[in-house]
This record gives C-alpha cells, sequence and structure tokens, in this order.
C-alpha cells in the first residue's frame, strides 16, 4: 500500500514538473514576444509622442488604459463583449492621436475614480463630472459635454411629480453611489430625501424602480433615456426643468499635464469639426 | 514619520468627519440582523430537511418519499449555485412589493441558503448515531419522534457543533453579498465611506476589523459549547 502510495506520489511530482517545465518555457517565450512587441511599440509611440502626446507617458508602454463602467449608456455599454460609447470613441481618439493601442477596462464607477489616481489607468471616461471634492485628487480635461440630471419615476405610480430638490424630500432615492446624481442628492443643501438607495448597476435600480421599492432615480438624461425605451413603458423621465446641469470631463492622475494637454487638445479637434456631435448622435438610439 | 502622519489621517478620514463611524455602526447593525435571523431560519429549515431526508430511508410512506425527493431538489439547486445569483433572483422575481422589508428578504435568501447547508451537516450528524441506538430506542417503547429527539439528536449535535459553527461563522461573512441590492450592510457602508473618502482601503481594514471580530466571538462561544457537551464524555 505504501509503496504503491509512493509511486503515485512519485507520478504526481513528476507530472507537476513536466508541468512547470513546459509551462515555464511557454512564459519565456511570451516574455520574449512581448519584450519585442513593448520595444517596438514604444519605438512608434516615441516616435509619435514628440509629434503629438508631448511627452506623454502611459502606464503600460505601447497603450492607452481606459477605466470605465459599460452600464450607462449610450456613453458607454457593452455590444457583446466589447464596450462601445461616446466616451470609447472619445478615448479612441485620444489613443489614435498618440498612436497608441486603446485598451478598455470595465470596471465599477466608484473603482474605476480610484483606478485612476492609483496609476492603474490611464484616464476615466465614464461621464465623469468635475466635483471640486473629486478635482482635489484627480484632474479633470476641459468639458466635453453638458449633461443634464433627470427624475425617472414609475409611469403607472409617479411617486415623485416636480422636476426640483424639494420635491424628493422624504422620498426613497435610487442612485449609483459615488455618481454625481449621488453627490448632489446626498448634500442637504440641495434635497432632503428620505433614503438615498446607492446602487452599483443602474439595471438593478431600475429593477427597483418598476416593482416600487424606490420611488425614484436621478441620473443622467441620456442613460435615463435608453432605460426608460428598454423598460417598455413602465417608467419615465419626469417633465419640466432638469434637475441639474452638469458637465462631464475626462479624469486622469494628478499631475499628470502631458496626458491632459493631449486630451484637451482632441476634445477641441473633436468640438470644432463637429465630430462630437455625430458620435453623441451615433450612439443614442432612443428618441 | 510622514507615513505613519498619512496612515492616521487616512483612517481618521474614514472614521471622524461626517460621523462616519456611525455608518459603520448602521452597517454592523443590518449585517447582525441578517445574520442572525438567517441563521434561525437556517437551522429550522435545516433541521426539517434533515429529518426528512433521513427519515424517508425505508419508510413506505409516499408523502415523505416525495418529501424527500423536493428536499433533495432544494439542496441540490441551493448548493449549485452562487449565494449572489440566489440573491438577485429572490430579491428581483420574489419579492417584488413594495413594501419589502431588506431585513426580511437578506434573512429569507441567506436562510434558505444556509439551510441547505446546515441540513448536510445535521443529516451526517444523525447518520454518525449508530443504527443500534434508534433500534434500542424503539424497543424500548419510544416511537420515532421521541426516539429522535431525546436519543438520537442530542448525541449528533455532540458531533456537529463544530461544523455547524463553521457554517454560521460563513453565514455572518456571506451577508456581505446583500450589498449588491443596495442593502446597506456593513461591506456596503465601508463601500460607501470609501466613495467618499477617495481613500478605499481604509474603510475596507476597518470593516475587516469588525468582521474578524464578531466571528471570534462567535468561535470563543462554540468554543464554550463545545466543552461543555464534551462533559458528559468519559473516555
Amino acid at each position: 500500500m505504501k509503496k504503491l502510495l509512493a509511486a503515485a506520489l512519485a507520478g504526481v511530482m513528476a507530472f507537476a514538473l513536466i508541468g512547470c517545465g513546459s509551462s515555464k518555457e511557454e512564459t519565456t517565450a511570451a516574455a520574449d514576444t512581448t519584450a519585442a512587441a513593448s520595444t517596438t511599440a514604444a519605438d512608434t509611440t516615441a516616435v509619435d509622442t514628440t509629434a503629438a502626446g508631448g511627452g506623454a507617458t502611459t502606464v503600460v508602454e505601447g497603450k492607452l488604459i481606459v477605466g470605465t463602467e459599460a452600464g450607462f449608456a449610450p456613453y458607454e455599454y457593452l455590444v457583446g463583449n466589447q464596450v462601445a460609447g461616446v466616451d470609447m470613441d472619445i478615448a479612441q481618439a485620444i489613443a489614435d492621436k498618440m498612436g497608441l493601442e486603446l485598451e478598455i477596462q470595465n470596471m465599477d464607477f466608484d473603482g474605476a475614480l480610484i483606478a485612476v489616481q492609483q496609476g492603474k489607468v490611464d484616464l476615466v471616461a465614464a461621464g465623469v463630472s468635475v466635483d471640486e471634492t473629486r478635482a482635489k485628487v484627480m484632474d479633470f480635461s476641459t468639458n466635453y459635454v453638458d449633461s443634464t440630471e433627470v427624475i425617472v419615476v414609475n409611469a403607472a405610480a409617479p411617486a415623485v411629480t416636480e422636476s426640483s430638490g424639494d420635491a424628493l424630500a422624504d422620498k426613497t432615492v435610487g442612485v449609483q453611489q459615488g455618481n454625481i446624481a449621488d453627490l448632489w442628492v446626498s448634500n442637504p443643501e440641495n434635497a432632503a430625501p428620505g433614503e438615498i438607495m446607492r446602487y452599483t448597476k443602474f439595471a438593478q435600480a431600475s429593477e427597483d424602480l418598476k416593482n416600487g421599492k424606490i420611488d425614484c432615480i436621478v441620473m443622467d438624461e441620456l442613460p435615463a433615456k435608453e432605460l426608460v425605451e428598454s423598460s417598455g413603458g413602465t417608467l419615465v423621465i419626469l417633465e419640466g426643468e432638469p434637475l441639474f446641469i452638469d458637465q462631464y470631463a475626462i479624469a486622469v492622475q494628478k499631475g499628470n499635464d502631458q496626458l491632459l494637454a493631449v486630451i484637451n487638445e482632441v476634445i477641441k479637434d473633436l468640438q470644432d469639426s463637429g465630430r462630437m456631435d455625430e458620435i453623441i448622435a451615433s450612439h443614442s438610439t432612443a428618441q | 514619520m510622514d507615513w505613519l502622519k498619512a496612515l492616521y489621517e487616512s483612517f481618521y478620514n474614514a472614521l471622524i468627519p461626517e460621523q462616519r463611524y456611525l455608518a459603520y455602526l448602521s452597517g454592523l447593525k443590518m449585517t447582525l440582523l441578517i445574520a442572525a435571523f438567517a441563521v434561525l431560519l437556517g437551522t429550522v429549515i435545516g433541521v426539517v430537511v434533515a429529518m426528512v431526508k433521513v427519515g424517508s430511508k425505508g419508510t413506505k410512506s409516499r408523502i415523505l418519499k416525495i418529501l424527500a425527493k423536493f428536499c433533495g431538489f432544494y439542496t441540490t439547486i441551493i448548493r449549485g449555485t452562487p449565494i449572489i445569483l440566489q440573491v438577485i433572483i429572490i430579491y428581483n422575481l420574489v419579492f417584488t412589493s413594495p413594501n419589502t422589508s431588506r431585513v426580511l428578504v437578506g434573512t429569507i435568501c441567506f436562510g434558505i441558503n444556509s439551510g441547505a447547508y446546515v441540513s448536510e451537516i445535521i443529516r451526517a450528524g444523525i447518520e454518525s448515531v449508530a443504527k443500534g441506538q434508534m433500534e434500542a430506542g424503539r424497543s424500548l417503547g419510544f416511537n420515532y419522534i421521541q426516539t429522535m429527539w431525546q436519543i438520537i439528536l442530542p448525541q449528533a449535535i455532540k458531533n456537529i457543533l463544530p461544523a455547524l459553527g463553521n457554517e454560521f461563522i460563513v453565514m455572518v461573512k456571506e451577508t456581505a453579498v446583500i450589498s449588491v441590492i443596495a442593502v446597506n450592510d456593513l461591506m456596503k457602508m465601508a463601500q460607501y465611506v470609501g466613495s467618499r473618502t477617495w481613500d478605499t482601503i481604509p474603510p475596507l481594514v476597518i470593516a475587516g476589523m469588525i468582521y474578524l471580530i464578531i466571528t471570534m466571538i462567535l468561535n470563543k462561544i462554540m468554543g464554550y459549547f463545545e466543552r461543555r457537551l464534551a462533559q458528559g464524555d468519559h473516555h
């Protein structure tokens, strides 16, 4: 019995060793190719950045890593397993300008804002609103879009009837955690909601609104339109003045001025050439 | 010493401004409420399911057989799917009423989940007691329930107490999953504080320490019961 066990153990170890050997070979081979790839990429970027990037460096050489939260159509959403949307087109334009390969990382919204501060991603393009407290810990590009924040309610039994901060008093309000709407409704100067439900996904918030578990959702108008459209008439956006207006910008790590300069240049180009409006129109399916 | 000062400041920020410590306390209250009720419900479900499963063996009763099939189906589904998925489905499909209490949803989700594991633990405990005990009880004139309650279960509980305690501890930690449906439990509140201070690690470390303290207390309590039950041993 013992002998058998020893033989079996030896077999397992030998197998493990073989496993190690081959995988090691593979990794070195992979490392070689990546090294080769990154040198060529670095060469090209070096050329390109002197031309257009203004000396901007990125987290990973040859790549522009963008953090986003793909639950915010039309700014960012999933097509198959690819992230698409207004912000992604802008990010692509920035990557093109710098001659880099675009890599999109899909994460939680509040997680993306942390990742950019820690230098894990180069920039966050996720409908990030410019806000004083945020500006202390990260740098913002120029605003690329004015966003209007609206109130979404259940069509059959609207619990909120007026698009104003006062109307939210004592209501149960759904928001995305860390989103500008969260910060806005959490500020007692703006509104005094009874309870704020902080979701990570709008999909769950909309499910709760359909079931009447919350009274309303405060969110950006464009994704709100998508949400209302996909709800098949069970949800509506409150008519009237928007709750508040807010500006989106791209966030980069504090002090990364070179990258910021390139981003601002790209945004200006897109706005001047009218490309920005085209991009927004191409992603907005809801009427 | 700069780093020490920075560390102090980030923990200070995670606790003191805007009375953030209250956020952890309210989260802790929610976590404890859900965990306590879930453990109770889980134990009740677990005992019933285990009884049905054990009782259905060798019986001719058709009702018991059907019940046992149903219980087997229940444990298969619950143990075979992730709890986060169960929570989202139960919350969105079953509890659609506007006035749903979130403590209730949490209790039921985690109670149902825990019940499946507890039932298997109890079944193993009952089956670990020698068959002769049941036979002896029955031949002395006890009926099935009496034998089970007075002879088998007291011996079974002693055997399964460590496993059961472990399940309770797991339950306390698992409740962190409830944050997906925006319930303000301890985990959610830690993430909330992180989203305000822009410094995620300190609130998570604080929440981690709180979870650790709860599980250590539970461990102590379990150890006490194990020692008490071991007093009857004479070998």
